[in-house]
């Protein structure tokens, strides 16, 4: 019982609510799954009810649901300009998720899917995906000037290329293991801290005593974490924005 | 790799406590150290575990398909019209407004005409009547004036006349003085040479 309250790890353990054995892969509906829908219900019923008035003068639900619509529809135009408007919904479905994601993490016994490396490389290779997909059908073999800038002497063509090449093929994991590392590392120690406490109060009155320091920790990491949860949200959408940008306009 | 690290920060802290603590708590932590092995052995790290990663990916691609869908068809036509209708609106106002304050502009600039021209013509009221009056003192001036000249010419004709009758009679005045005088004094008169006399003085 008290492993299981201070193991620090257990909160990521994925545990399947019902089998579904297909083939030799396991496709069963865990936790995991049951807060994908979580996640997937709470935002789509937070944005379809708070905007089913369509006031003329906002409520504060519809003024979230239509601050959140104007914030990322200006970052994506302001980084890929007009022509980006056709993934709005696209780089709008991400942020809602990964936020809502990382919010639902943060209510103690819940499952945080963007912990799993699994979930947030998926999401990261869906826009690089389409990035890929979408800059060879637009622009044929010119998408490849996107690893070729414009203005550099004959010698360093390759140098540069291979640097490009690169990047660009460390962007899904760079973009998954961000967000991954910060959920996991943030839980980790909020968990951590929570443990000293549960731990330091069985000690009697000093250990009591000496449990106001981490719990105060503990106090400060969950607001860091709330902050972290919006950050890596939006962080991931900016990038997404940025090469999603490439996409459109690969000559630099 | 990621395993080691955070083994480590769960595990040296528990065996502080079990160093300064006392030996039912040791014994929970060792315990309990024993037992997160345990889980390790078995399971490993959960988020490295690829048993599920086919059900994660599935159930992913389910739920977030379907939430794009549900954004793209519903959510955000929906606010995007708000947002368009909100504009519209507002811009329809601000026309509004801009023309009431044009029909504003026009009636206050209507109003000073009107006030100007009443200004003007109360002016040209006044001067007309003035100009009137003074034609008409003009006029009075001039008449009274000729009927003094033509009451001065008489009276000097008048006094002329006096004068001239007045002087006629002077020297037949004198003669008859002048004789009586003399008839007092020396007893006879000359009448003629006192009438050459008068005559003489008078000339």
């Amino acid at each position: 019982m008290a492993a299981d309250k201070v193991d620090p790890i257990h909160q990521f353990h994925i545990n399947p609510l019902i089998e579904i054995p297909v083939g030799g892969y396991d496709l069963s509906f865990t936790n995991s799954s049951l807060f994908m829908v979580a996640t997937v219900v709470v935002a789509s019923a937070f944005l379809y009810l708070s905007t089913s008035s369509r006031g003329l003068i906002p409520s504060r639900m519809q003024s979230i649901s239509e601050m959140s619509y104007e914030f990322i529809a200006n970052m994506l135009r302001d980084s890929a300009g007009t022509a980006g408007m056709k993934f709005f919904p696209l780089v709008f479905s991400l942020f809602m998720f990964v936020l809502v994601a990382n919010l639902l993490g943060m209510f103690p016994y819940f499952f945080t899917i963007t912990s799993h490396i699994i979930v947030t490389f998926a999401l990261a290779m869906l826009v690089i995906g389409t990035v890929i997909v979408y800059g060879f059908w637009k622009h044929g073999l010119g998408f490849l000037k996107l690893f070729v800038p414009h203005g550099i002497p004959g010698a360093l063509v390759p140098l540069v290329v291979l640097i490009e090449v690169i990047s660009f093929l460390s962007r899904p994991i760079s973009l998954s293991v961000r967000l991954f590392a910060n959920m996991l590392a943030g839980h980790i120690t909020l968990k951590v801290f929570a443990g000293f406490v549960a731990s330091l109060s069985t000690m009697g009155a000093l250990g009591v005593a000496g449990s106001i320091l981490p719990l105060a920790m503990a106090v400060a990491l969950t607001g860091l974490e709330f902050l972290v949860a919006f950050l890596q949200a939006y962080v991931f959408a900016v990038l997404t924005c940025m090469y999603l940008n490439d996409a459109i306009h690969p000559g630099h | 790799m990621f395993v080691t690290p955070g083994y480590a920060q769960e595990t040296a802290p528990a065996s502080g406590d079990a160093h300064g603590g006392t030996t039912p708590v040791a014994a929970e932590t060792g315990a309990h150290t024993e037992a997160a092995g345990d889980a390790h052995g078995k399971a490993g790290f959960p988020p490295f575990e690829p048993t599920y990663f086919p059900s994660q990916l599935l159930w992913l691609a389910i739920t977030f398909g379907l939430f794009y869908l549900f954004l793209k068809k519903v959510v955000l036509p929906r606010i995007g019209n708000i947002l368009e209708v909100r504009r519209d609106r507002i811009a329809h106002d601000l026309d509004t407004a801009a023309r009431l304050k044009e029909d504003a502009d026009a009636a206050i600039a209507a109003y000073e005409q009107e006030l100007a021209d009443a200004r003007a013509k109360s002016n040209r009221i006044a001067q007309d009547a003035r100009d009137a009056a003074k034609a008409e003192a003009d006029a009075e001036r001039k008449v009274v004036e000729t009927s003094l000249n033509a009451r001065l010419v008489d009276a000097e004709a008048r006094i002329a006349t006096v004068r001239a009758s007045a002087m006629k009679d002077v020297g037949a005045i004198a003669e008859e003085t002048a004789t009586a005088i003399l008839q007092s004094l020396v007893g006879s008169a000359d009448k003629s040479a006192v009438a050459a006399a008068v005559k003489d003085q008078r000339s």
